[in-house]
This record gives structure tokens, C-alpha cells and sequence, in this order.
């Protein structure tokens, strides 16, 4: 916006400022917090135009649509925070049917006394999550409560997309004797989250995996069209997500436990707080269940790709009417890996 | 991960494997009780149970905390939080037991009652510290392993002058339990429970070692391995109980000496002495009223004690009816034997307490082992039910 047609004199207080009943008002303040800081930052030419809505044209194939609200605490954290995050999550989900992540739109729910520079910080992180992801936030929405009614900011995001003809991932399309791979280390985001809380203070390098997956699924899917299922598996973690889409299919599981990448500060953390990774959660993962004979291809493209280096093929599905995940220890005994019950650890995402 | 992937090495297991179906005696059961829920956690999330001949078999015990305490102490703690308006801290798993009228303080917590989770007992010092006009109530809970650090607390309030903070203090005794298991009408008369060997405690037994058993490995012939909670300890153990078993020794082994020694941790026993005594008697879930098996705070320490303070009554609550949480803490039943085991009791809805823990045999089955699992051998077969 130029000098000239500057709306309001005297700039937010950024640095010291904090987000007041009127930011959410509907009147000048909120058009000021709204310019400064979300068009400021998400900045394109749809949102420019400064409508209740974006309108745009989308190529042929099936419209795909997903929404993910994003809660976390704390909202900073070790290789993230709540801006990226809510970015990252919701073009994960539009990505894992196989369809091209095209726009977001993001809604802000802000508490009364959180501070400016907090807000633009996440803004400026969730700006660049969408530069980088290719994928603009086009329309948004702000609303503020009072101080103890909501924990500084929560952040629900949409997203559309579109799938390309001839692409047909389902969760309940996984057959017996299809392969089951993964793109990397399991329960990186969980373990950090869980290092940066208060009560639990722990040091550890370990980074959330935090990332937007879409570039690596085109990829996947650019050697594979016949991808039968793809997931992220976030809250619950890789046992979670097996069952559900063992359930969704009605098919059985076999993992083998020697060939799930964890990382060694994942487990330490894990042994020493009594959590099991497989149920630790992600937020750049993905689990991909294809046909046996696309595997090792599949394989190769995502080791290729920088967010696929460790990829590995974890097991297998099977025919099972009870719809059971099993796995074989690394000791060599075998057990099933149920469902997560009650809840880890609240809040990660 | 170092010291850990050495007790989980797949070609030690199954070398393992090989001498106990080498040395386990074909024409004979073992039948071998892991006290602590700890074993009872190792032996299914790593399948141990599976590198077994069939006539090795596990029986789960009483050893998890959270399962042994009776419904009438949790309804207790529930009055706390409610009616007395206290900030109750207690240990994670304890949150979700069902209590009385399908209360859990998980519940009363999204009620409204002011109930945290807690990793140590140091959390609830920095919580009354941080709360000077609130009453802070520690729900301690847990075998001799987690004794030591409610007596540090106590110990460390009276130093401070943290009036405000109490402990209600659930401590049991593993010895007084095993003791009372062997007594049973179930074990001694009826024969209805075999249990040939036992696996001592782990962590219990570096606070107390290994002397306390000795009593009755000798009174009841029944050979005791300490054993670590690593899956290879268990099958390092197992082998040294079967090898007791066939030359008809009853000793105490330790197979955990790298943590446990015969007197074990003094300083944490004399400083358990100075702040806690023997109560004559103590409901356990399972076992009912077993005497001298449970610890309280000493008159010295009595206004730390949120018994004295709060005026807690003694309440006696029965089961829900139908489950077989007392029969499976005892060996006499088996999970799947139970009706309402996966039909209205699983680890979203537990009805009893051995499917709450992660360290209970019922939630144990259910998330690692169900339908794997046999139910109990019909009584009709030669074999006693175990």
C-alpha cells in the first residue's frame, strides 16, 4: 500500500502492543490489525482485493477440501511453531489424496492480551510456510475473546486442491499383499513438543518434522499413479493411523519393528517418559500403501526426495477379518499394536 | 541406544529361547507368577510369552500399583477434591481409575475439581509453594520403589514450613502381598492356583533387596529370581527359576544384580523409617485385608498426614459386579476369562482397575496380546486352571 493512501497515521505497536477487544471488532482497529500484520505478511493478490471470499478458477479433475484447526502448545517450539504448523497440516491433508494443494484460507481465533509481536511472529512463519509450500492463504477471518476464554491464538486453516485424472487414493483401498512404507523417522514432532513443555523440561536436539509433503507426494505419485493409500499420521502416530486405515479397509497389518526409522533421541526420550514412538505423533510424515510390485520404486523416489531420505518399507498388509496391526518385535516375539487409548499427550498439534 | 538395546537383542532371545525349551522338562509345568506389572508390560510388548515351549507359563500378579487400590481410597481422594476444595496431585495412570458411581478424578477434573498430574513429588512442592493459600494433597500411591521420594517430600515440607501441603499416603508392601498370595485358600488348599516360582521385583527390590524374600522362599518352597524389567531379564530369569525347579531348589537368586543387592538401599530405607511405620491392616484390590502390608505417616510427621488433616473415613466399596479384577490380581483367572474383559470394560472404558495401568494384566492382553491369548484350561483337563 503506498504513503499516500495510507489508511491509518499512526502504525500498530508491534513491539510492545497487545491484541485488545477491538482488534476483533469489526472497525478500524481490526481493518488495521488485518492490513498490517495478515495482508503484510500472507501477502497476494487475491487477499489484496480485500473481499469476504476468493474467487478463482480451478483445473479439471476432482475438487478435493480439508480443514484442520490447530491448538498447540506451547505455539513456539524446537523446528516450528503454530504459523507453519497450520500451514504444513492442512496442505498435508488436501496432499495425501493425491491431489495438488492450490489455496488456503485461515481463520484466527486471538485472546485478549496476546501480544503483537508473538502474532506477527507466527504470521511472518506461516507467511513463509505458504511461499515455500506454493500454496498463498487467499481469504482469512479474525476474531478476538476475552482475556481466559482461549489460550493466545488458535488457528483453524481450509484448504482446496484438485486431484489429476487417473489418481485414486482412498484410505479404504489397502488390499492384502500390498506394501506398506513410511517417509522417515517416527515421533520427531511429539518428542519435541513434549521437550519444550513446561512440567517436563527436558534437553534434547531432536526438531519437530514439521513440513508440508506435497512436492514428495507428487513425486511419488508421478512414478506410481497406482498409490493406493497415503496418510499423515499426526496425533496417535504411525499405530493410530495403521488401525484406522486397517478398519477403513477391513485388512490386517504386519510391521516389522526393526525396519521403522526412529531416531535414538526419540527412543531415549520415549524410555524415559514410558511413551511408545509408534504412538508419538508427526507432522511431515507420511505412510503410503501400495501394490508389492510399485514398492521399491515408490522407495527410491521418496529417498530421493529431501524429506523422504530415510524412507523405508515397514511391512505389509494382510488378510484379517478382525482388522488387527501386528508387528514383530525387534526381540523377536510379535504382539499387536492397538489403537491409541486415552490420550498421550494433549494439545500437539 | 546404549544400556538398553543390550537387553533387547534378538540373537540373545532366541539363543534364550533354545536353552529353555532345552531345559524346561516336557513331562512338568512351569508355572511362574511375575509379581510387578512391569514384567507383566515386558512380556507382551516384546512377545515373550511366544519364545516360550507351552509349558512355560506366565501368571500375573498383583504388582501394579494402580490395580491393587481399592475403590473406597480413589472415592476418597474424589471427597478431597470436591468437598474439601484441595489441589489433589497424583500420578498419571491414577487419574483414569474407575471409582464409585463411575466416577474417576479425570471426571471430577473436567467437573471442575482442581486435580494435576504429577511426574514427582517434587511437582506438588513447587505447586503448594506456588499456591500459599490453597491446601496441596499429594495422593501417594505405589510400592516401595515410590515410598522413598513421599518421605523426601514430607521430610523437605517440614523443613520449608509448607503448611499448606500433605500427603494421603497409599504405600503398600510387595513382601506382605506375595505372602498373602501363598496363604490363600486358592494356592495352599484348593490347589486351584499353581504357582511353582516367582519373579521378584525389579525396582522394588533396589530399595529393599533381596533379603526380604528369603523368609518365604524357605517357609513356602518356592523358588524367588530377582529379575529386571528388560525383556532379556525375564527370559535370563526364567531359565534360572526352571533350572531351581529341576533340581528342587527354592532359593533366592538375583538375576538383576546390576541394580539390586542383598540389603539393598539403605540410606532409602532408613529415611522411609524416619517418616513412615507399618499400618496394622490395608485394603488391597484383589487380596482384601492383608495385615502389616502398607505404610503411614508417623505421628511426628501427622500434620503432613492429609489423613489427620481432612478427617478422610474408611470406606469400603465392592467391585462393579461381574468383574474379575480380584480373581486376576490373584493368578486365579486369566483376562479373557473375565465377561466383561473387551465387551463393556476396555482401556477407553476400563470397569476395573487392571485395565487402567498399562502395567495391568487386562490392558495388557487387550493391547498387546487379545485373541492370541488362551482362556483358562477347562478344569476337566488334567491341568489346574492357572
Amino acid at each position: 500500500m503506498s504513503a499516500d493512501m495510507k489508511r491509518f497515521p499512526v502504525g500498530l505497536n508491534i513491539s510492545d502492543g497487545v491484541v485488545d477487544m477491538s482488534h476483533g471488532s469489526g472497525g478500524r482497529a481490526m481493518a488495521q490489525l488485518i492490513d498490517e500484520i495478515f495482508v503484510r505478511q500472507f501477502d497476494n493478490d487475491l487477499l489484496r482485493q480485500a473481499n469476504d471470499q476468493a474467487a478463482f478458477d480451478v483445473p479439471p479433475g476432482r475438487m478435493v477440501m480439508s480443514t484442520d484447526g490447530h491448538v498447540i502448545s506451547p505455539l513456539f517450539f524446537p523446528g516450528g511453531d503454530i504459523g507453519s504448523l497450520a500451514v504444513h497440516g492442512t496442505v498435508n491433508d488436501v496432499a495425501m489424496s493425491g491431489a495438488i494443494p492450490l489455496y488456503l484460507s485461515a481463520g484466527f481465533i486471538l485472546e485478549e492480551g496476546f501480544p503483537l509481536a508473538d502474532l506477527e511472529r507466527i504470521v511472518i512463519s506461516m507467511g513463509q510456510a505458504a511461499v515455500a509450500a506454493g500454496v498463498p492463504v487467499v481469504t482469512g477471518d479474525t476474531k478476538v475473546v476475552e482475556r481466559g476464554k482461549g489460550d493466545g491464538v488458535f488457528i483453524t486453516t481450509t484448504g482446496v486442491g484438485v486431484v489429476p485424472e487417473g489418481i485414486n487414493i482412498s484410505g479404504d483401498l489397502a488390499r492384502p499383499g500390498d506394501a506398506i512404507l513410511v517417509n522417515g523417522t517416527m515421533g520427531d514432532h511429539g518428542v519435541a513438543i513434549m521437550s519444550s513443555r513446561e512440567n517436563l523440561e527436558f534437553e534434547t536436539s531432536i526438531e519437530s518434522d514439521s513440513a508440508a509433503l506435497h512436492t514428495l507426494i507428487a513425486d511419488m505419485v508421478s512414478v506410481a499413479p497406482e498409490i493406493h493409500c497415503l496418510r499423515d499420521p499426526t496425533r496417535g502416530g504411525l499405530a493410530t493411523t495403521l488401525n484406522e486405515l486397517a478398519q477403513q479397509s477391513s485388512v490386517g497389518m504386519k510391521l516389522m519393528e526393526s525396519a521403522i526409522p526412529v531416531r535414538p533421541a526419540v527412543r531415549a526420550a520415549c524410555e524415559l517418559l514410558g511413551l511408545d514412538p509408534l504412538y508419538v505423533a508427526n507432522e511431515g510424515k507420511l505412510i503410503c500403501i501400495c501394490p508389492q510390485q510399485d514398492a521399491q520404486r515408490i522407495l527410491e523416489v521418496m529417498q530421493a526426495h529431501p524429506l523422504g531420505e530415510e524412507a523405508a518399507i515397514i511391512g505389509e498388509v494382510t488378510e484379517d477379518q478382525h482388522g488387527f496391526v501386528q508387528m514383530e518385535t525387534s526381540f523377536g516375539g510379535s504382539r499387536v499394536v492397538d489403537w491409541l487409548v486415552g490420550e498421550q499427550l494433549p494439545r500437539i498439534c | 541406544m546404549k544400556y538398553v538395546d543390550e537387553f533387547r537383542s534378538h540373537d540373545l532371545a532366541q539363543k534364550l529361547s533354545k536353552d529353555i525349551r532345552r531345559e524346561a522338562n516336557p513331562d512338568r509345568h512351569y508355572n511362574l507368577m511375575e509379581f510387578c506389572g512391569g514384567h507383566t508390560h515386558a512380556i507382551f510388548r516384546y512377545g515373550v510369552q511366544n519364545l516360550m515351549p507351552p509349558n512355560v507359563r506366565f501368571v500375573h500378579g498383583p504388582g501394579c500399583p494402580v490395580c491393587v487400590l481399592p475403590i473406597g481410597r480413589i472415592d476418597n481422594a474424589i471427597e478431597l477434591a470436591q468437598k474439601h476444595d484441595v489441589i489433589l496431585c497424583s500420578y498419571g495412570d491414577l487419574l483414569r481409575v474407575p471409582a464409585s458411581g463411575r466416577k474417576s478424578l479425570l471426571k471430577v477434573s473436567a467437573e471442575g475439581a482442581d486435580v494435576r498430574m504429577v511426574y514427582s513429588t517434587q511437582d506438588v512442592l513447587k505447586i503448594a509453594r506456588e499456591n500459599p493459600d490453597r491446601e496441596v494433597v499429594f495422593f501417594a500411591i505405589g510400592f516401595e520403589t515410590t515410598t522413598p521420594p513421599s518421605a523426601v517430600a514430607i521430610k523437605q515440607a517440614e523443613a520449608e514450613g509448607l503448611k499448606n501441603f500433605s500427603v494421603f499416603c497409599n504405600h503398600v508392601l510387595t513382601p506382605a502381598a506375595i505372602q498373602n498370595i501363598l496363604e490363600s485358600p486358592e494356592v495352599r488348599e484348593i490347589g486351584s492356583v499353581l504357582i511353582d516360582g516367582f519373579f521378584g521385583p525389579s525396582h522394588v527390590s533396589s530399595i529393599i533387596g533381596s533379603q526380604p524374600y528369603e523368609f518365604f522362599a524357605e517357609e513356602y518352597q518356592r523358588p524367588v529370581v530377582i529379575a529386571g524389567f528388560e525383556p532379556l531379564d525375564v527370559m535370563q530369569s526364567t531359565l534360572m527359576l526352571i533350572r531351581q525347579l529341576n533340581q528342587g531348589r527354592h532359593e533366592v537368586e538375583n538375576e538383576y544384580t546390576r541394580v539390586v543387592s542383598r540389603e539393598g538401599n539403605r540410606k532409602a530405607q532408613s529415611l522411609v523409617a524416619e517418616v513412615l511405620e507399618l499400618r496394622r491392616s490395608f485394603e488391597w484390590r484383589g487380596l482384601g485385608l492383608v495385615p502389616y502390608s502398607a505404610l503411614q505417616i508417623k505421628k511426628t510427621f501427622a500434620e503432613f498426614d492429609a489423613e489427620k488433616r481432612f478427617d478422610i473415613p474408611e470406606s469400603r466399596v465392592f467391585d462393579v459386579k461381574g468383574c474379575e479384577c480380584p480373581r486376576i490380581l490373584r493368578g486365579v483367572k486369566r483376562p479373557t476369562d473375565c465377561k466383561l474383559f473387551g465387551t463393556v470394560c476396555t482401556p477407553e472404558n476400563p470397569m476395573g482397575s487392571c485395565m487402567v495401568s498399562s502395567e495391568g494384566a487386562c490392558a495388557a492382553y487387550w493391547s498387546y496380546g487379545r485373541f492370541s491369548q488362551p482362556k483358562s484350561q477347562p478344569k476337566t483337563e488334567q491341568e489346574p486352571v492357572v
